[in-house]
Order: C-alpha cells, then sequence, then structure tokens
C-alpha cells in the first residue's frame, strides 16, 4: 500500500534524471502507472463488498504520533478508483494532446505526483499525514495550473489557487491539530471512539470552524469559489482531472470523512446547507452568462461542488448515499465533458460558444460523448445522472426540521441552470450547421476521443445497470461517511411519485431554457457589471493592499544598510531581554558560582579586548578584520579551556573561513574606512555597551539558577547504547536531533543557491555589456 | 596572491588537510570532530588552494563545480534517514553493521548521514566563497 500510495512520487522524482527519454512516443509509457494502480485498487472491491476495511501501518515518526498509516473502506476506494481510473484516461489523452510540447516531461511529472498526493489524501488514516498529502495536491496542482508559465494570466490564475488553497490548508492544519490534541490519538479511526467527547468540548465550534476554512477552500465554495475558474488556464486535461474527480473532491472528501467524527450537531448541519446551499445557487446562475465552454464548465463544477456539502450537511442517510452517488455521476460526465471540450479547443482552437456549431459532422464520436455526457449531467432517464437527482430530490424532501420546500426548491433551481450549462457544453458546439471553416477538421488521435467517449459510456451503462456499482462501490462509501449500514439498493424506477414529477419539471423547464435562451457575449457583460462586488475583486484588492503595506514596511526595515539592521536588531534584543530580566524577579549579582579564574584565561581575555579596541579604532579594513579574527581565535581558546572540543573545532574552522570571506569582499570596497561623526559613534558606542551590559547579567543570572542535568544525563547515558556513538556531541547532531541537522543543512544549502543565483545574475549582466 | 612559499606550501597541504578532513568525519561518533568540522576543513584546503592559485585553477583541480556536492549530500543524508523504512523501522533508526571493519570502525546509517553533512558543508562553503571571489575578480 505505501508503495502503491508512494509510486506517483517515485515516478515524478525518476523524471528529472530520465525524463528527456520519455518526451516523445514512449511519454504514453508512464500511463501504466495509474492502470496498474487501478487495477491494485479494484482487487479490493471484493472484500470492501462484503463490509470489511484494509488497515495498514507502518511507523514514522512513532514519537510524534506520525505515521503511515492507511485505511482503506468503502469511502477511500471509491475515491482511489476516480483518481487512478480517471487517472489513467487523462495520461493516457494528455499524450497526444501536449505531443510535441517541450514539457512534456515536466507536465507526467506533475501528474504523477499530483495522483500520489490525492491517494494519500484519501487513504491517510493519521490527520497529520493527510495534512502534509493535502498540501502536496495544492503544491502539484499549482505546478498544474500553472503549466503554460509563458503566459501571464497562467501564472497569475496559479498563483491565486495556491494562495486560497494551501491558505485554507493553514486552517486546515490548526483544526486537525486541536482534534487530535483533545482526542488524544492523531487516527481517524481512533477518533471515531471519541466523537461525543469531541461534539461537547468548547473548542468543537472552533474545530470545525478551522476544518470548514480548510474544506471550503479546497473545494470552491462560495467565497472561496473564484480560483477554480482561473485554474481553466491550465491545459484542459488538467482541468479535466482537478475538477472531475480530485483537487476540487478532496475537500469533499474531508467532510464525508469527518461526518462521523464531527457531524450531526447543527453546528456541523447549518453551515454547510447554508454555504453549499449558495454556492450552488450563485455559480450555476454564473454558468449561464458565459460564453467560453471551460468557463461554462468551470461554474457548474462548483454548482455540483456546492450540492455535495449540502448533501452532506443534511446528513440523513438518503442525503449520504446520495452524495456518494453524485460524486460518480458528476465525475464521469464533467470528466467527459471537459476531455470533449479539450478536443474540441484542440481541434478549432476556441472555446468560444457563439462560434461553434455542427462539429457532429466532422467528428462524429466525440459527438456521442458529448450529448450522453450531457444528458447524464440533466438527469435524463436511464442515464447516471438520473438515479442521483432522484436520489438529491429524496434527500431533500424527506428532510426533517429544516425546512424540505426550501431545500428542495433550492436543489430544483440549481438543476435546471446545471443542466443548461451542460446543454450548452455537451450539445450546443455539435448542433445545427457547420461553419465553412470548419469543413476540414478530422478527427484526431482515438486515444483522444475514446477517453471521453468512454466516460461518457459509462455513466449510460451504471444509468441503465445501477446494480453494477451500488453494492461494490456506492453502499460501502455511502456506508463509511455514516458509520452504519444503508439498506436502499438503487433503483432506476420508484414509481409515480414527487421525486418523478420534480425531475420532469426540472427537465422541461431546463430543455425550454436551452431552446429559448441564445448564448452571446451580451450576457457576459451583463454579469461584467457587478464585477466590483464579486469575492474574487474583493480579495484581488486586499492582496493588492497587502502587497503596498509590505512594501512600505520592507522599505523602512530592509534598507539596505547592514549597520541599520545590526542595530535594529540589538537594540530590540536589549529592549525584549531587559524587560524579561528586570520584570522577571530579582537580579541578583552574586559572583561566588563562578568558577577559579586561571592565569590563561586572563592572559586571553587581555589579548582579547585588545583585538576588540584595535577592531573599532583601527583605519584600516584590513586590520580590522584580522582583529575580529583574533576575537573569534581567543573565543575558542576559551572553549578550550572549558573542555568544549567540538565547538573549538567547529569556530576555529569558521574563523577561518570567515577571514577568507572577508578578505573576498574586501576587494570590492575601498581600503580604508571614513569613520562616522562624532554623535553616531556615541550611538554605537551606548548600544554596544547596553547589548553587552544585558548578555553579561542574563550570563551570571543563568549561573545562579540551579543544574538541571537531566538532560545532559540523558544523552550522556544513551549515546552509546542507543546510538553507539562515545562522542556525545556529534551522537546529538547524527542521531538524537538528525532531523534538526537534516534542516540546517538544508537552510545552508537555500543560503549558498541565493549567493550563488543572485552573483551569477549579476556577473552574467555584466558580461553581456 | 604571489607568495611562491605559500603556494609550494598549499600544494602540500591540500592533501594532508583533506586526509585530516577525513580522519575528523570518521572518528566524530567517537572522539571530537564529525561531518561539519570535517566538511569546514576541507573547505579550507581548496579555499587556501584558490587563494594562492586562483580560483579557476582549484574549480578545474575539482573537476566538478561545488554546487553539485549540495544535491549529492542531501541526497544522501535523506537516503540514510529514510533507509530504515525499507526495514520497517521508524524515519532515522540507526542501522548499523555488526562486525567492525578495519581501519573504519563500526558503520552505520549515521555515518552516511555525517557524509552527507560533510558533502552538503563542502559544497556550500566552495559555492559561496568561490561564486563570491570570481564575482570580486
Amino acid at each position: 500500500m505505501l508503495i502503491a500510495v508512494l509510486s506517483g512520487l517515485i515516478v515524478s522524482i525518476l523524471y528529472v534524471p530520465f525524463g528527456k527519454y520519455l518526451k516523445g512516443r514512449l511519454s504514453i509509457c508512464v500511463s501504466l502507472l495509474p492502470i496498474t494502480l487501478f487495477a491494485y485498487f479494484a482487487s479490493f472491491i471484493p472484500s470492501i463488498r462484503g463490509g470489511n476495511h484494509v488497515t495498514f501501518h507502518y511507523p514514522w515518526v512513532p514519537s510524534l504520533g506520525v505515521n503511515f498509516d492507511f485505511h482503506l473502506d468503502g469511502l477511500s476506494l471509491l475515491f482511489s478508483l476516480l483518481i487512478t481510473g480517471i487517472g489513467s484516461l487523462v495520461f493516457l489523452y494528455a499524450a497526444p494532446y501536449l505531443q510535441g510540447h517541450r514539457y512534456l516531461d515536466r507536465f507526467y511529472a506533475y501528474l504523477s505526483l499530483f495522483m500520489a498526493a490525492m491517494l494519500g489524501v484519501v487513504l491517510a488514516d493519521n490527520v497529520l499525514l493527510l495534512f502534509i498529502f493535502w498540501e502536496l495536491t495544492s503544491i502539484s496542482s499549482f505546478f498544474l495550473i500553472g503549466f503554460n508559465n509563458d503566459n501571464a494570466d497562467s501564472r497569475k490564475s496559479s498563483l491565486i489557487a495556491l494562495g486560497i488553497t494551501a491558505g485554507g490548508g493553514f486552517f486546515l492544519m490548526a483544526g486537525l491539530i486541536l482534534m487530535g490534541h483533545l482526542s488524544g490519538s492523531y487516527s481517524i479511526q481512533e477518533m471515531l471512539g471519541t466523537n461525543e467527547y469531541l461534539k461537547s468540548h468548547a473548542l468543537y465550534g472552533w474545530i470545525l470552524a478551522l476544518v470548514f476554512a480548510g474544506a471550503f477552500t479546497k473545494s470552491a465554495q462560495f467565497p472561496f469559489h473564484f480560483w477554480l475558474p482561473g485554474a481553466m488556464k491550465a491545459p484542459t486535461p488538467v482541468s479535466a482531472y482537478l475538477h472531475s474527480a480530485t483537487m476540487v473532491k478532496a475537500g469533499i472528501y474531508l467532510l464525508a470523512r469527518l461526518n462521523p467524527v464531527l457531524g450531526g450537531t447543527d453546528y456541523w448541519m447549518y453551515p454547510l446547507v447554508i454555504v453549499g446551499g449558495l454556492t450552488m445557487l450563485y455559480s450555476a446562475f454564473h454558468s449561464l452568462f458565459r460564453t467560453d465552454l471551460k468557463a461554462i464548465l468551470a461554474y457548474s463544477t462548483i454548482a455540483a461542488l456546492g450540492i455535495l456539502v449540502f448533501l452532506i450537511g443534511i446528513g440523513t442517510p438518503e442525503s449520504l448515499l446520495a452524495a456518494s452517488v453524485f460524486i460518480l455521476v458528476h465525475a464521469l460526465y464533467k470528466a467527459s465533458l471537459f476531455l470533449t471540450t479539450g478536443v474540441i479547443d484542440h481541434e478549432t482552437g476556441t472555446r468560444d460558444i457563439t462560434q461553434l456549431g455542427g462539429l457532429r459532422k466532422v467528428l462524429w464520436p466525440l459527438s456521442i460523448a458529448g450529448v450522453v455526457a450531457a444528458l447524464s449531467s440533466a438527469g435524463v432517464p436511464l442515464t447516471f445522472g438520473f438515479i442521483g437527482k432522484d436520489l438529491i430530490y429524496e434527500a431533500t424532501l424527506h428532510t426533517q426540521g429544516i425546512l424540505p420546500i426550501v431545500l428542495t426548491a433550492v436543489a430544483v433551481l440549481t438543476n435546471i441552470w446545471v443542466l443548461y450549462a451542460g446543454f450548452l457544453a455537451g450539445i450546443k458546439p455539435f448542433a445545427g450547421a457547420l461553419p465553412e471553416r470548419y469543413a476540414h477538421i478530422h478527427l484526431p488521435n482515438p486515444l483522444m476521443w475514446l477517453a471521453p467517449l468512454l466516460l461518457a459510456l459509462l455513466g449510460l451503462l451504471f444509468g441503465c445497470f445501477p446494480f453494477l456499482v451500488d453494492g461494490a462501490l456506492l453502499n460501502p462509501a455511502a456506508r463509511a461517511i455514516l458509520q452504519a449500514p444503508i439498506g436502499t439498493p438503487l433503483k432506476i424506477w420508484h414509481g409515480f411519485n414527487p421525486v418523478l414529477l420534480l425531475s420532469g419539471i426540472t427537465l422541461a423547464i431546463g430543455t425550454l431554457l436551452y431552446v429559448i435562451r441564445k448564448p452571446s457575449s451580451h450576457n457576459l457583460a451583463f454579469v461584467e457589471r457587478f464585477n466590483t462586488l464579486s469575492p474574487r475583486y474583493i480579495v484581488g484588492r486586499i492582496a493588492r493592499f497587502a502587497k503596498v503595506i509590505s512594501r512600505r514596511y520592507t522599505n523602512t526595515l530592509h534598507n539596505g544598510f547592514l549597520r541599520v539592521y545590526l542595530l535594529r536588531i540589538i537594540v530590540f534584543a536589549v529592549l525584549l531581554l531587559g524587560f524579561r530580566l528586570f520584570t522577571g524577579g530579582a537580579v541578583s549579582l552574586t559572583l561566588n558560582h563562578l568558577s577559579p579564574i586561571s592565569a590563561y584565561e586572563i592572559i586571553v581575555a587581555a589579548i582579547l579586548i585588545g583585538a576588540i579596541f584595535l577592531a573599532v579604532t583601527t583605519p584600516s579594513r584590513l586590520t580590522a578584520v584580522v582583529a575580529t579574527s583574533v576575537i573569534g581565535y581567543c573565543i575558542c581558546l576559551q572553549f578550550v579551556f572549558y573542555s568544549a572540543p567540538d565547538l573549538a573545532m567547529t569556530q576555529f574552522s569558521i574563523d577561518t573561513l570567515t577571514v577568507v570571506l572577508f578578505v573576498l569582499v574586501l576587494f570590492r570596497l575601498p581600503p580604508f574606512l571614513n569613520f562616522a561623526n562624532r554623535s553616531t559613534r556615541l550611538r554605537d558606542w551606548t548600544v554596544a555597551l547596553a547589548f553587552g551590559a544585558v548578555i553579561s547579567l542574563i550570563a551570571i543570572q543563568v549561573l545562579n539558577q540551579p543544574f538541571d542535568e537531566a538532560v545532559s544525563r540523558f544523552y550522556g547515558d544513551n549515546a552509546y547504547t542507543l546510538a553507539k556513538g562515545k562522542n556525545v556531541v556529534n551522537v546529538i547532531l547524527v542521531d538524537f536531533r538528525g532531523f534538526d541537522t537534516m534542516f540546517e543543512i538544508v537552510v545552508l544549502s537555500i543560503a549558498a543557491i541565493g549567493v550563488f543565483s543572485l552573483l551569477k545574475l549579476r556577473l552574467k549582466a555584466s558580461e553581456k555589456e | 596572491m604571489n607568495s611562491s612559499i605559500l603556494k609550494t606550501a598549499s600544494n602540500y597541504l591540500l592533501p594532508i588537510l583533506l586526509l585530516f578532513s577525513v580522519f575528523l568525519l570518521l572518528r566524530g561518533h567517537y572522539h571530537p570532530g564529525g561531518g561539519f568540522v570535517g566538511g569546514l576543513i576541507a573547505s579550507i584546503a581548496f579555499v587556501l588552494h584558490g587563494f594562492t592559485h586562483g580560483t579557476d585553477a582549484t574549480l578545474r583541480l575539482l573537476r566538478i563545480h561545488p554546487g553539485v556536492l549540495i544535491p549529492v549530500g542531501l541526497g544522501l543524508a535523506a537516503l540514510s534517514m529514510f533507509a530504515p523504512v525499507l526495514t520497517g523501522q521508524p524515519v532515522m533508526t540507526g542501522l548499523w553493521i555488526e562486525e567492525p571493519l578495519p581501519v573504519i570502525g563500526l558503520i552505520g546509517s549515521a555515518l552516511f548521514f555525517d557524509l552527507g553533512v560533510y558533502l552538503v558543508v563542502i559544497g556550500v562553503v566552495l559555492t559561496i566563497l568561490f561564486t563570491i571571489s570570481q564575482y570580486s575578480e
């Protein structure tokens, strides 16, 4: 299982050295990865169907409660199969779609990384592990959305997407840590046992707010929805993958997964129903005014996500079953529509709905895919969408307490608009007369039309024979969301009842709307007028404001003079430390804890003081550098006196290198200094003396505290027995606190890259002149 | 720098200092030393050579750009961190070979971690210093 989840990660790393061999015809080979994974996850269907779940446990950092724990139940399986199944088709589809693209290898590397991250999200049982994968999806989708990196719009959209989703990730992290802390375990399965405690805890509201912030930003709920239409700048296979089955469904997955832990209260239900309902109406309505095919699909995707949040919020067994059915329904038809749009865009060069028409004559297999997918999105009988929509109406009608009529009206209205959007995207380009300019178009590579056709036909197949997926996938998924068995099997025919009536009304009004209303760019202009009220505009303004503030702040604090930085840092430290020192209790200046002073130390201290004096008074830079290095070596000697050879050795080498560095930089400076005027020097003297005084006081204070030997005794006792080392310092560095060392060398590397790139850029610029 | 004494001396000092740095690296687990100090000493050896012979000569002597050592070292350290996962133990568990080898002594994953630190330190120090010195020339 660990290998299955991480294989995408490994493949994307392997692309770094071997990517250049996989750019041409061989690029399609990488599709074997999702296909294999799909087969692997499909092999779990029989055991999940029987009501089992599978867990895998790999220790990672057990001392912090972070483990590679994976849990595969109906919900995870449904998502894993969607991720790998639609992933396989997208991998296959992208090879001809991006054929000959300069960065095709990078594209597959990002896509594999993204797939691995998504699998990690839906399979992780440990919430911290889930969070890590969650962030990975944000980062890898950033690269995918900004894949056309020579386009400024595309870069901006990917930044917005990253800003929104990663910003929400912060809140989610806080929420998950809070949950783990309160329930005493970071495993979701173990949290199930403490859900009553969590729900009655005073911090329950905070947990909900934080988790919702994470889920709503990821799943593009109002008012955070606007990153999703922007993300349409990505290549179409990416949009198909991200917005049908994966990225945006991660938030839905999270809500569904946490439903048994946190759900079932009013605080859970009302926000979800209200936000979901608002999102549905807002974005379904907006899709009416778009003329770009992908924008229409984007808004109808947001509407679908709103429906899912809404259904999870209602929280009855019926609505949860409806949610799990609708996840599959939506994934199938939306991926199919996106892939169809991709072909249209690829062949005609436009996605403007007012320009397109009659393409059934030249792209006939694709027109079948588009029409069938559109019918499924409309919920026409015998498509899978019909079953999904029936269940939604059934769920809204059978709610108790909150007004079933209002909820049903919201659902019907949304469905009418979604139907319209689906027809526009799936039927409109193929209907009517074929414009002259598109007469020469040929069918593209079979992979490109087979993928959407397959998805659309699957929707039809499941619509006619729902038992194919019911017991195997959807019922276990709903069972996992509810944590209780769900009895009702999926049926095509429920008899004459209000639900059927509502379905009929939806279909009739939606079709009427499609026939009457013609899309035109006028419509877009109509909504543009309200642009200044849109969340996108407001957030844009806030971002610009933050930029202005940070520029001012940076210009004041980072004015480019090292001496000013140092002065500020030291003054601030003096104030902070001084404040703490004098408010922290009586300062005692007893010196009887000091060890006896030897003659060596007096000599070294004398040299030290002499060197300091020389360093601050000499007018020659070189002398000043030499004097500071003498200071450093004197300190080394002090370390030697107090038996810290490791420290002394390191300090010695560092000092040597610092001198070299100084001398190198000195070449660029005039050899002699101009001293600052009297008042500046007086200020510097004061600051230096104050800093020295505070540090000395603290040092004396520290000696007066009783020395706690527990830590050093632990290291002393265990260095050899646990880590087989006799040098405690080194054992701490490479073993006990190896993580710190790892991060330190990473920081060092970043510093080196910084220096290298800054100076090399300058070098290149000067070489050009 | 045109001191022929220093120039000649640095020719001999380079291998000696490098040997010393490896010595420090290997003894680190039992006596004062370790990857960090070892890496610093090794970089001092090269910096000294660069000081007397010119940075370009040292880069030619190295054959590869010191920056290459950074990813190699980071990779080695990361590998030694994650190697225990393959045997089903938590990350950063120390793995040790049972029998000590001649000269080197006991070998464990910590040594490879330290070797990674050693390489990163050399790479970082030399990249920074050589870039600045090329910029200064």
